[in-house]
Formats: C-alpha cells, structure tokens, sequence
C-alpha cells in the first residue's frame, strides 16, 4: 500500500507539469523512445515523437473549428497523454502510462482520494465545458507501415495521389517517419512547384519521388543554384528536365561534385562539349555514381579489349551504358563476340549495341547461324549478317529473316545447347 | 468472394520442367520463374478498397447561396487500402527445385510450384533415374574436368578407336551393374532377385554412390565422342570425371565439354520450356501438362510411406521398383530406355493386388 500512495503521489504530480507545460516529455514518450532505440535493427518503425508545433493534421472529434492554433496545441498535449484518458474529465487526468505498472487491480477508490472528483457521463455540462472536452487521437504513436496515417495527413494523401509508391519508402529506414513530419504547404508544395515549372511531367513524379524521397528535404536554394549551373553549362530546359526524370537523385548532388563529374567526362573522354551534354543527357546516372568504375571500364576497353581511342568515343557517344555496365560481363561478351564469332574491332566498335545485349541471346542465335551454315558477318561476302540485326530483332522476325527457319526449329536447337 | 488473383494463385500448384540454359545458375532460373508468376499475380486488380465515413468541408447547399463551408459527412475509400500504400498482393510464391543442374550444365530441371512441393518431395525420395548426354572431347585434361578451365596436359589420341571406346564402356558398365546389385541388397542367388535382375527392376536402397544403370557410346568423330547416360545418385561434377576416366582407360586423356540432362525422371526434354516461354501463361500450361505425372508420383509417395510403416521388406522392394522403375536395360535398347516410368506400372500394384500378393 505504501508503494502505491507513493506513486499515485508520482501520478499526481507528473500529469499536473505535463498538462501546464507542452513541451514536456512524459514517461510514456521516453519508453517509446527508449523501445525506438532497442528496435533499431528491426523493421523501420515511424514515429510521431519529435514534431514540431505545426499542425497538419485534420481534427477529428473537435467541435470548436475556429482556433485553428488552440486545437493544434491540445492535441499536441493529447498525444503527450496519449494513454487511458477519461473523456469527459477535464479536471487533471489522473491515469498514465505508468498505471500499468502499479498493479490495476488497485483502483483509487480504493485508496480513497476525494480529492479527485469524478462527475458521471449522465451530468449535463455548460457549452464552455463541453468544448474543452479533449478527445484523444487514436492516431499509434509509432507503427511499422504509414497505413494508420495515410488518411489523417495531408501529405500522406497528397503524395498517394501523385502516385508515390509509399509501401516501397516505408521499407526505407527513416523515410517514412521523415515522410509524416513533412508539412505540405511549408516543404512539399514549393518543391513539387519547383519540379513542375523545371518541366519534369506530372506523371513522372510520382516515380520521381519515389526512387527519391529526399528531393523534398533538400533546400529550395540549392536546388535552384545547382539548375541554373546546369544551365551555364548550355543544357536546355528539356534536357534538364529529362535528365532529373531518368537520375532522381541528380539535383542532391553539389555543384562542385557535377562540375567535376563533367570535367571529367570531357577531359578523359576527349569528346566535345556538345557529344558530352547529349551523352550526360541520354544517361544522367554517369553523374550520380562514383568515378572509379567508369576508370576502370574505360582501361578494359583500352587494355583488355585493345580498341582505339577513336573507337572507344564512337562506342561511348552510341551506347554510353558501356561506361557501368558489369566488367565481367562486358568481357565475356566480347570475348565470345571477337574469338568465337571471329568479329574484327572495327565491325564490333561500328555496332557497339551488341556490347549491350544478354550473352546467352547472342551465343543462342550465333550457334544456330552456325549450325545452319549461315554465320556470315564479315561486310565483304555475300549473305552478310549486321551484329545490330543479330542482337535486336525479336526471335520470330530472326528466325524467319535472318536464320529462315521456323521458331520451333530454334527452340529445338535450343534445347540441344 | 474469391478475387482473380487468388483464383489465378490456385492454379499455380504442381510439377514441371524448365530447360536450363548452361551458364546460367540454377537458383537464378529459379528466381525467374518466382519473380514472373509474382508480376502476373500482382497485376491483378486489388480487391475494392473500403469505405469510411469521411467529414468534409463542402459547400452548403444552393438554398442559402452563401459560401457557407459545412461539416457533412460522405462515405470514401479509405487510401489505406490503396495498393501504393499496402503494396503487392503477394510476396511470395512457394517454387522449390527438384535434383539441382550445376552451373556448367544444361538440361531438364524440374521445379515444383505451391502444393507441387511436396510431390517433389516424393519425386527427390523416389529412385528415378536420369538421362544425361555427355560430350567429350580426347587430347587435353584439365584440373576440373571441363574444357574451359587450365590445362594440365596433352596426349596423343590417334590410337583411339570405336572398337576400344565401345570395350572400355562395356568394362565401366559392368563395374557398375556389380555395384548396382551390392547397393540393391539383394542375394542374386534366389529366383525372386533374379527375376528383378532379368527385367531391370533393381535399384538401390539408401545411400549409395553414383551408379550408372545404362552407358553407351553415340557418336564418336575422334577428337569428339559423345556418350548416353542413364544414372542415379549422381553429380554433374562425377559425370565429367567420368569423361576423365573414360580417357584414361583408353591411355590418353579427355575433358567433357557438355553436360546436359535429358531426363529427369517422367519429365522429358520435349516438353521442357525455354527461357523465352519462362512466362505466366505457359508455366500453367505446362503444370496442367504434368498434372497426371504429380498425381501419380503423389501416389506412388503415399504407397511408399503407408508400405514403409507396414514394414515388410521384400513388399517395399517390389511396391517401390514396380512404382518408380523403369524397364531398365543395361544400355543396348535405345527405345525402351527412354520409356516413360510410373505411368504403365502403377495401374498395376493396386490395393486389391497387392493384397492378394500378401496371400500368397
């Protein structure tokens, strides 16, 4: 019995600070945190704790819709005393999430409090009374998918209906939670605005987003300093545009780091400036990644594979994928493609396409060519096969064009590899 | 109310077989076929959202004509129900592997979808055999028995004729029909085991090393030969050592340069899909394909467990060799070689015979 006067004691007097003070922290939002913390190698969980005083949330249960700021600052405090709050009461509420810890068997009336008072349901109330009721918000305060908030907030609904896939971010660590503190009139809306006069079209944001959440986190300065440096350096408007659809993440990088990216291009790649902005523009990711697998693409087409300098700019300004494509598997292509179909380096640097193409297609088709005689790729002889007709059409129109046979004989060859 | 996609998912239950391209690792075929029966199934429509009582601020009506904003409630679809927001139908399709193909290889490799799992199950434990084709090549050997990987050595092969191969295979197969009867666990000396011997039916029991049960030569254009295979408990890897030994038996040495399962079992290359038919659609042809080959091995399993608790042995050898064996021949009839197994057998042993067998 002593133990519980002491805490009932606790509880009396910790409800009393919580309600006068909103900025307190009670117990209960220290143990989430405290389980946040614990949880941190499991499932991101998203969390309400740490928001800012802003309110975005439609009030739901509130009878009183013109102070906007008041509902706001009490329903900040409902959820600081989120836990088993008599409606109705709005004397200081006397149960917390430390309740659970003292045996609940162990009711007050027990203890015998009158100092507490407590008027039934069935009592009228005054209409001043009855507005300060304060209904609590069945909002959870952490939860392991955005479902329970994707109606309650704006942003949440809003960014559902540009299409933002929010299952995929909420597997994110952190995303979601970042999601839900957003504000969409402060953070969103400017920078949807933003992206919307760059050009990019409105159903690509939704993609946009989602490969890219922390677009909207980025400072609307930044944003706009790193535009018109690309725009110094003579990219049009459209192609600007383009290239933040296709590498959404392209305007969180500085603009020392695309400088320099862009240097890079066109000192190692010696091509001009405009076979440069055409290139950058059909494959934005050249500026997002890391420079050193581009190094060593470039010294394995050098090296390994012995083209020249001038064969290697016609294969980058064609196919620029070449530049990240997996080494291994760039060299297995070109091994197969140069000694066993016996490809000179001017016919395969004249259609590097087939550099791009699945192995096993390329291996497939030439294997039937062969079998059925008609392997011929050298210009010069007649029946002449081009690399780009071997590796592009899709297989009905290469089964009866190029090898004239029927699809069921290459798919029974297929299955004698 | 069952959606489309369910309806669709339930279809997905049973055996087939994918021809596996040679290069390509086994877990990636099946990681393919798993990721376009999922993309099939998600591209179902979600089951209809539900509805909630939403307050919105809309305008009165027209009978005041102010632009009084009211509270009034409508019912909406929640956007929790919206498939951004909850995500795919389904996340996993059960597609499990039966007797794994190494990288190297190439052939017929049977996968199991949903419910198929557990006839694989019965298929893995049953003593199928399996057809392999092997092509070999005279001259070099090479430290993993391929002909892609480091040298070691070179020999001469001129001296290699038809007439040698064919003799050393002759000896290989005898070998091996001696290990069969050892590992069979059968005293060959009784009338029972010979009868089984005579007509192919021994296998066998437990674990036991690769046995070949058929081996011969098709085609032999030195440096080049190729071999038939039929085999049971075996590697890709002992099956190019194989190659290995058959060089060194004729005193030179041979690398295998082709590996490739023909059989698997009941399930045959004619009927295997190809990477370009690795879709939705034809996986579920090729389930209803198959579909009365599972039943039959589901049986067969089933037999083989109920015979297990029964627990009579010389019941189990003849329930099991009548169910799963093939007309075995030691490799000289190309024809009933490659005989389908359960399909002719099973509707023999029914309860009714085998009871009367346990009369007599």
């Amino acid at each position: 019995m002593h133990l519980c006067q002491r805490c009932v004691s606790l509880l009396l007097s910790r409800p009393l600070s919580a309600a006068l003070q909103p900025s307190t922290r009670t117990l209960q939002q220290r143990s989430h945190h405290v389980l946040l913390q614990l949880s941190r190698g499991q499932p991101p969980v998203h969390s309400l704790t740490q928001r800012h005083g802003r309110e975005t949330w439609t009030s739901f249960g509130r009878r009183n819709l013109t102070d906007h700021q008041a509902a706001s600052s009490e329903l900040y405090n409902n959820k600081t005393d989120l836990a088993q709050r008599e409606v109705g009461k709005h004397v200081v509420p006397l149960e917390n999430s430390n309740v659970h810890q003292i045996s609940s068997q162990a009711s007050l009336s027990d203890i015998g409090l009158d100092a507490v008072v407590r008027p039934s349901p069935l009592q009228e109330i005054s209409e001043e009374e009855a507005v300060q009721i304060q209904v609590p918000s069945a909002l959870p305060p952490d939860s392991f998918t955005l479902r329970p908030y994707v109606d309650k907030s704006e942003t949440l609904s809003k960014l559902v209906q540009l299409g933002v896939n929010l299952w995929e971010l909420e597997r994110r660590p952190n995303v979601g939670s970042m999601l839900v503190r957003l504000d969409f009139h402060a953070d969103v809306a400017p920078k949807l605005l933003f992206l919307k006069d760059l050009g990019v079209e409105e159903s690509k944001l939704g993609t946009l987003l989602t490969k890219n959440p922390f677009i909207l986190t980025e400072s609307l300065d930044n944003l706009e300093a790193r535009v018109s440096y690309l725009k110094t350096k003579k990219f049009s408007q459209e192609s600007v545009a383009a290239m933040v659809s296709k590498a959404p993440y392209l305007l969180n990088f500085s603009v020392e780091r695309l400088d320099n990216r862009l240097g890079f291009f066109q000192q190692h790649l010696g091509l001009s400036a405009e076979k440069t902005r055409n290139v950058v523009t059909r494959l934005p990711r050249l500026l997002c990644g890391s420079l050193e697998p581009i190094k060593e693409n470039l010294k394995v087409c050098e090296l390994e594979f012995g083209f020249r300098g001038n064969e290697i700019q016609h294969i980058v300004t064609t196919v620029p994928k070449v530049l990240i494509a997996n080494k291994r598997k760039l060299t297995q292509i070109f091994d197969f493609v140069h000694n066993t179909m016996d490809v000179p380096h001017s016919l395969i640097a004249k259609f590097p396409q087939v550099l791009n193409a699945k192995f096993l297609r390329i291996r497939e088709r030439h294997l039937f060519l062969e079998y059925l005689g008609r392997a011929q790729y050298q210009p010069s002889q007649p029946n002449y096969i081009s690399l780009d007709r071997l590796v592009f059409l899709p297989d009905d129109v290469f089964c009866s064009e190029v090898a004239l046979a029927t699809l069921e004989d290459f798919e029974r060859f297929q299955k004698t590899l | 109310m069952t959606t489309q996609a369910v309806r669709l998912f339930r279809r997905m239950d049973g055996l087939l077989a994918v021809y596996k391209p040679q290069g390509v690792h086994w877990k990636l075929v099946r990681d393919t076929i798993e990721t376009n029966l999922l993309k099939e199934l998600n591209s179902c429509p979600p089951p209809a959202p539900q509805l909630a009582v939403q307050f919105q601020l809309l305008s009165s009506g027209e009978n005041n004509g102010s632009k009084d904003l009211i509270l009034s409630p409508s019912m909406l679809p929640t956007l929790a129900d919206h498939p951004l927001v909850t995500g795919p139908q389904f996340h996993k399709v059960h597609v499990g592997v039966g007797h794994r193909l190494d990288a190297f290889s190439s052939g017929v490799l049977v996968l199991g979808v949903g419910k198929g799992n557990g006839v694989l199950e019965h298929l893995c434990k049953s003593h199928v055999t399996r057809d392999y084709t092997l092509e070999g090549e005279f001259g070099k050997a090479t430290d993993n028995f391929s002909h892609t990987s480091r040298v070691i050595e070179k020999t001469t092969y001129d001296h290699v004729t038809q007439d040698k191969l064919e003799r050393v295979l002759a000896m290989i197969q005898g070998a091996n029909q001696k290990a069969l009867i050892t590992y069979s666990q059968v005293d060959l000396s009784t009338q029972e085991a010979y009868e089984l011997a005579a007509r192919g039916l021994l296998y066998p029991h437990g674990k036991s090393p690769p046995i070949l049960t058929g081996l011969r030569c098709i085609h032999f254009n030195p440096p080049h030969f190729t071999l038939e295979v039929q085999c049971v408990n075996e590697t890709q890897k002992y099956l190019r050592k194989l190659i290995h030994e058959v060089g060194l038996e004729l005193r030179t040495s041979a690398v295998c340069s082709g590996v490739r399962r023909t059989r698997d079992g009941p399930f045959k290359v004619e009927h295997a899909l190809t990477r370009q038919h690795w879709t939705a659609d034809s996986i579920i042809q090729a389930i209803a394909h198959f579909r009365k080959t599972t039943r039959k091995i589901r049986k067969s399993g089933m037999y083989r467990q109920t015979a297990g608790q029964l627990n009579s042995s010389a019941k189990i050898q003849e329930q099991i060799t009548s169910q799963t064996g093939q007309s075995e021949q030691t490799g000289q009839e190309h024809v009933q070689l490659t005989s389908p197994t359960s399909d002719i057998i099973v509707e023999k042993v029914t309860p009714g015979t085998l009871g009367e067998r346990e009369v007599k």
